[in-house]
């Protein structure tokens, strides 16, 4: 245990290295820049890398090629670098890679507002690479949650084999806080599963009961091949659609069955609530001062550290009772579209805000005690 | 030299099904021997080497081998092996792309991997052209060539691989073709046993697209090609200069001690663990 004053943006750097990162490729870029710069600092202290590439393509490049070789590894940017990572988050599904994605949103689109937070990037980290695929991605509230999901990103990466996008904003990135961090010991770490059988009976892609296959490492005796092609059970590229649909349902599954696992929330005050606020990232933090501002009119409030998954089982509990549910995100209305495929549109009010200014406890009030 | 027969079974995957998915007469499979030939007169155990490809002809390079195998995205196969590199530095890295792939989308990895002199032999296999997606004009498609994207004649200057890798900072550049096998060979060996970026252009040539495109003849006219039109660095050197027009000049042009990446970058790791001081 250790009492520190940090950014958010420190506070992912600690949990990284907490959670055994040990290599870091990244660009500089508003307003994620410190965790790259603490992360330069320290890593060498702990025998880790880091290395400043050329762009941001190249750096999630180096960071599946470290993965590969054994590191945990991570890089972080912000939106303009975020669309330029797209194509390599597709080959961390597919090759299913190991790696962490931090986006540090900032309003955009294009150059946008770089020093504006923002939370519009919540679509593009669901659906930014193309083709078809699951992700996981989650989102703090504090500096301490920094900390936090920063680990278990890692942990989820490494478990499921797969690229796991930390949605910070550029509010808990450059915040600072009084935070107690947890001491080594407390934390739980997960390190993917090795194979344990001898190389020659190896298959990197093969089914298993976890629907999660072991990975060797590059530099240990299995001498395997890894593609972004269509492959079998070896690695090696196929055509056959049955071996296709399989990896295809196998990658799916290995997410959609643990959502339960994967999906992170906390609800406030949720059971009978009349009205339900559903809010992530620094965007809680306004919604939390709200409920208090409104705790006689029966307002619960769900907070999604998970995005996606969508925590769907969890939002439908909180609000099954709700008449109302109020969606205030920094963007012009995505989570929102998800809340509403789920409790009905005619429920869900919308507090929409792209300008690059925090919404505030009162326009979440003025949408929980609106009058139709 | 082991046989031809010892090094098929020794370096090809057996559960990998052949024939390959080059053509007919292509020059990527000579390179590949080239490459296991190189490797196994080094004598290194096949758990210390990686191949590292990108999107392409060349791309499909890896599959095949029984080497710790990654055929990445277009352009970026430099960007995934400094990564690999970093993490394993032990492990004896060969990239393997295409003039397109090298070049063009992945122009920016390749003069910043050079300048970063980090310890990878990387293999350009460079036949002036976009072989698998059917001929169209590339980085290092000479001027007035027909292409199927330059139907009236390409009017882009073509990029010099070497001298590129060159004046970027890489430590070994050497220049070969496909039809002298031996001296590529050689050449990949050199570059296999330099510290730092080593850069081997394979000049090779598309006879399915841009041969028959430009009227250029079979696969074996155009290996003629490569013999008649290639002069070596110190022949070249005695020649004037409109002689030199339109040949392929070998040899080697850089090989020079350069302090290496990973090597720098262990002192960094030293540095930081007693506190900052040198």
């Amino acid at each position: 245990m250790r009492t520190a004053f940090l950014q958010g943006n420190e506070a992912c750097a600690y949990g990284a290295l907490a959670a055994g990162c040990r290599f870091f490729a990244g660009y500089p870029i508003t307003p994620s820049t410190t965790i790259a710069e603490t992360m330069a600092r320290e890593l060498p202290k702990v025998g880790g890398v880091f290395i400043q590439m050329e762009d941001e393509i190249a750096s999630l490049a180096a960071v599946l090629g470290a993965s590969v070789g054994g590191l945990k590894a991570m890089t972080a940017t912000s939106g303009p670098g975020f669309s330029l990572m797209q194509e390599h988050i597709g080959y961390a599904v597919m090759a299913e890679i190991p790696c962490v994605i931090v986006d540090v949103q900032r309003l955009g689109p294009s150059t946008g507002q770089p020093t504006s937070p923002s939370q519009g990037d919540v679509m593009q980290a669901r659906w930014g690479t193309h083709g078809d695929h699951p992700i996981i991605a989650l989102s703090p509230t504090s500096v301490r949650e920094c900390f936090d999901l920063t680990v278990t990103a890692f942990n989820l990466s490494e478990k499921y084999r797969t690229p796991v996008i930390l949605l910070m904003d550029a509010v808990v990135g450059h915040m600072r806080e009084k935070v107690i961090l947890p001491a080594p010991e407390e934390l739980e770490i997960i390190d993917r599963a090795r194979p344990n059988v001898p190389p020659e009976w190896y298959f990197p892609y093969e089914e298993t009961a976890s629907d999660v296959p072991p990975m060797a490492n590059f530099g240990d005796g299995f001498r395997y091949h890894i593609t972004g092609l269509m492959h079998d059970r070896a690695g090696f590229p196929t055509q056959r659609l049955d071996e296709i649909n399989a990896w295809l349902t196998r990658i799916f599954r290995k997410i959609d069955a643990h959502v339960d696992d994967i999906a992170i929330t906390e609800a406030i005050n949720v059971e009978h609530a009349r009205t339900l606020v559903i809010a992530y990232g620094c965007t809680a933090r306004a919604a939390k001062e709200a409920i208090y501002m409104c705790r006689r009119h029966r307002v619960g409030l769900l907070v999604l550290k998970t995005l996606w998954p969508f925590p769907k089982d969890q939002v439908l509990l909180a609000a099954h009772e709700a008449q109302r549910v109020v969606v205030p995100e920094m963007n012009m209305g995505q989570i929102a579209l998800e809340v509403e495929r789920l409790v009905g549109r005619s429920k869900v009010r919308r507090v929409r805000r792209a300008d690059g200014e925090m919404i505030t406890p009162q326009e979440i009030r003025a949408a929980i005690e609106y009058k139709e | 030299m082991a046989t031809q027969r010892q090094l098929i079974y020794d370096y090809l995957r057996h559960k990998k099904k052949f024939p390959n998915i080059w053509c007919a007469g292509c020059g990527i499979g000579i390179v590949m021997g080239a490459i296991i030939r190189a490797v196994d007169e080094l004598g290194y155990d096949k758990n210390q080497v990686a191949m590292i490809s990108g999107i392409g002809c060349s791309g499909r390079m890896p599959v095949y081998l029984d080497f710790y195998t990654m055929h990445t995205t277009h352009g970026r196969a430099l960007s995934f092996a400094t990564g690999l590199k970093l993490a394993r530095p032990e492990l004896k890295i060969i990239v393997v792309m295409g003039d397109g792939d090298a070049l063009a989308i992945g122009g920016n990895h390749f003069i910043h991997t050079a300048r970063r002199n980090i310890d990878l032999t990387a293999i350009v296999i460079n036949n002036a052209t976009y072989g698998m997606t059917g001929g169209q004009y590339s980085p290092t498609t000479p001027q007035h060539m027909l292409a199927t994207t330059a139907p009236y004649g390409n009017i882009e200057q073509d990029f010099p691989i070497c001298e590129l890798a060159q004046v970027c900072g890489a430590a070994f550049v050497a220049r070969s073709t496909v039809y002298h096998v031996e001296e590529l060979q050689g050449y990949i060996e050199q570059g296999l046993e330099k510290k730092g970026f080593a850069l081997i252009e394979a000049v090779s040539y598309c006879h399915t697209t841009y041969g028959r495109l430009n009227r250029l003849g079979s696969a074996v006219d155009m290996m003629r090609a490569l013999k008649e039109n290639s002069v070596t660095r110190q022949t070249a050197e005695k020649l004037p200069p409109e002689e030199l027009q339109g040949k392929i000049v070998r040899g080697i042009f850089v090989d020079r001690e350069v302090p290496e990446y990973t090597q720098l970058y262990q002192k960094i790791i030293e540095r930081a663990q007693s506190g900052g001081k040198a």
